[in-house]
């Protein structure tokens, strides 16, 4: 089912946890709601399944308003970050309890109940674990046993509350590849929340990235990745090298380096330009820069660079590969610039 | 620590062996001479004069009509408490209103006060000169030296018990299956009895019984608005101290090997609580 969100805000003692916010979901959709601790994003998800109320705005889901909807009537599934599991239920009263809690009128028969207890379990690929208690379960288990409880009220949404944070990182990586293909699987209209843009990037179809109660930028994950809409959202989406300079006539100046830079517009500037996006380069051309210190990490060495003119030393990314030629430390270079963006300072 | 000798052990958190074992025995000492030698002595003066007199003197209308009054008590106070309680450490626990800290130093109070205080309040209010005394006379109700008058003591004096017992269980647990269970479509009973309740029963039951605990043996703010009236208006406790101040000893200790054995069944099922649900109740236990 779609999602419309209008003008949503939220004001807390103090601070603004919502701060006008618009969002579109088609239905079908999975987005990831992606910023920092205190950037709103929770607040949102909770506001949209009726765990709070915004102070204005409106929610629909559809063609109804559910602004004035208890948590109860929105139908919508919603998986807690510590799953909130019921403890002193086994896995299959847990996933059978929303069945089982409607009104006599449109209540399941048991057997119907069972039925769809056991596709559940078929689903989460643990059908023979209906019996275990919760605290018998791993992380990863109680994730999907928590995915299955609120799948099994058909909710119009399905919103998860930074549904990896409390796992471990090789378990957080393959139950992610999971829930993607379950959601290709289900068609579930999705949203979750996450403070991880890695997370965000590889599982979401758009990435809402919030800031300080606000909408920053709404893309899919290339659009983030490549087109970073602002300084926020270029450095929150990962590692950034900065230039200082000024911007005349469509070109990005500082000192003695020139980038071309149309569209922007004239005055002081920032070139924003991501670690793997420079490359060491032959000849008289790129920028001179003097290797200060090499890092090794496991699959890439990090060269820092000293340039002429700028405080800051600039990363450089280099795959760490046979083929690939390593500068010494204190060796002179030139540095090209694949991809940047430039944003007025 | 663990497989090696005691003796031999330097873990740094480790006091040595003899201050350990003084202090063992210290505690075992004081345990021993102001709990369970008293405690013994109830006994054996109890059945001092032998199993027919200790019998007789439990037989004894007055004695069975005290132990009536203070099994009444308990079963109307204990519902009360049991319910109230629940509704106190859920509005604590679960919501955030103006006066919160108010309300949480308010429901130690019971605690903090002298039980002859608690008492005299409720003669403030009951007594014949109190403020209710003309809307009491008018209605024909008594509260003070009657039964009424005795239970309001006992649930002042035992409020407590219940909220602190939930409170922080209820707190450590969290709202999160609650909100769950009401996401998923349960109304507000249903989410009750079958989240709230079984995940809180088995602290709310040792919260019951440590209440009914000093339900029975309640003595200072009972004594003050029983009026002792033998056969009518006393419980257990005042019974055996007008035994007692009538050198009718023998009985004294007889009613009171009863009591100390209401107390010790009260006692017996803490523990076996204990043992059995100690994951449940560990959180708020080290508060008492």
């Amino acid at each position: 089912m779609e999602l419309q969100l209008r003008n949503l805000s939220k004001q807390y003692p103090g601070v603004a946890a919502l701060d006008d916010v618009d969002l579109d979901i088609a239905s079908g959709e999975l987005v990831a709601l992606l910023g920092p601790s205190g950037s709103g994003k929770t607040t949102l998800l909770r506001v949209i399944a009726g765990l709070l109320h915004a102070d204005s705005g409106t929610v629909r889901f559809g063609d109804i308003d559910a602004t004035q909807l208890s948590l109860r009537a929105r139908n919508v599934g919603f998986v807690f970050q510590h799953y909130a599991l019921f403890r002193h239920m086994s896995v299959a009263e847990n996933i059978a309890f929303g069945l089982r809690s409607r009104p006599r009128r449109t209540r399941p028969d048991k057997a119907t109940i069972a039925r769809r207890v056991h596709e559940l379990l078929q689903l989460i690929q643990l059908p023979e674990l209906g019996t275990r208690y919760p605290e018998q379960l791993s992380g990863g288990q109680k994730q999907r046993v928590a995915l299955a409880r609120a799948l099994a009220i058909e909710p119009s949404v399905l919103l998860l509350d930074e549904p990896f944070g409390a796992l471990d990182a090789k378990v957080r990586v393959e139950l992610r590849r999971w829930l993607r293909k379950l959601h290709e699987q289900t068609g579930q209209t999705t949203l979750f929340v996450t403070h991880d843009q890695e997370e965000a990037l590889e599982l979401a179809d758009r990435v809402v990235v919030m800031r300080e109660g606000r909408v920053e930028q709404v893309g899919t994950p290339s659009e983030i990745y490549r087109e970073p809409a602002s300084p926020y959202v270029f450095e929150f989406i990962g590692r950034a090298n900065v230039l200082a300079g000024e911007v005349r006539a469509n070109r990005f100046e500082a000192r003695n380096l020139r980038f071309d830079a149309a569209g922007a517009s004239d005055g002081a500037a920032r070139l924003y330009v991501r670690p793997h996006d420079l490359a060491l380069a032959g000849g008289e051309d790129g920028i001179p820069a003097q290797v200060r210190a090499l890092h090794r990490l496991a699959d890439r060495i990090t060269v820092e660079l000293a340039v002429v003119g700028q405080e800051r030393a600039l990363e450089l990314d280099l795959i760490d590969r046979a083929d690939v030629c390593v500068p010494d430390i204190g060796e002179d270079v030139r540095v090209q610039a694949l991809r940047y963006r430039v944003f007025p300072a | 620590m663990g497989a090696a000798p005691m003796a031999e052990s330097h873990d740094v958190l480790q006091e040595p062996a003899w201050v350990r074992r003084t202090l063992i025995a210290l505690a075992a000492l004081a345990m021993l001479a102001l709990v369970v030698l008293p405690l013994t002595m109830v006994l054996a003066a109890a059945f001092a004069k032998g199993p027919g007199v200790w019998l007789a003197a439990l037989r004894e209308p007055d004695a069975l009509s005290a132990l009536k009054l203070t099994l009444f008590t308990a079963a109307i106070v204990l519902p009360i408490n049991a319910i109230f309680g629940l509704f106190a450490a859920w509005a604590l626990a679960r919501f955030e209103f103006r006066g919160k800290q108010a309300l949480l130093a308010l429901i130690d109070l019971p605690f903090a006060v002298s039980p002859v205080v608690a008492g005299l309040c409720l003669v403030l209010l009951f007594g014949a000169q109190g403020w209710f005394a003309e809307l009491l006379q008018r209605h024909e109700i008594k509260i003070l030296f009657a039964r009424p008058g005795i239970v309001l003591a006992t649930l002042f004096i035992t409020f407590p018990f219940v909220v602190r017992e939930l409170l922080p269980l209820m707190q450590q647990q969290g709202a999160d299956e609650e909100l769950a269970a009401r996401s998923l479509g349960a109304g507000a009973w249903t989410m009750f009895r079958r989240i709230t309740l079984p995940n809180i029963k088995w602290g709310l039951l040792y919260g019951v019984l440590l209440c009914s605990a000093r339900a029975m043996g309640e003595f200072g703010a009972v004594s003050v608005v029983s009026g002792h009236i033998r056969g009518l208006t006393n419980t257990l406790p005042l019974h055996i101290e007008i035994l007692y101040n009538e050198f009718d000893s023998t009985a004294a200790f007889a009613v009171a090997s009863l009591l100390a054995g209401l107390a010790l069944v009260t006692l017996a099922l803490k523990f076996w609580l204990e043992a059995r649900h100690g994951d449940a109740i560990a959180q708020s236990h080290r508060r008492h």
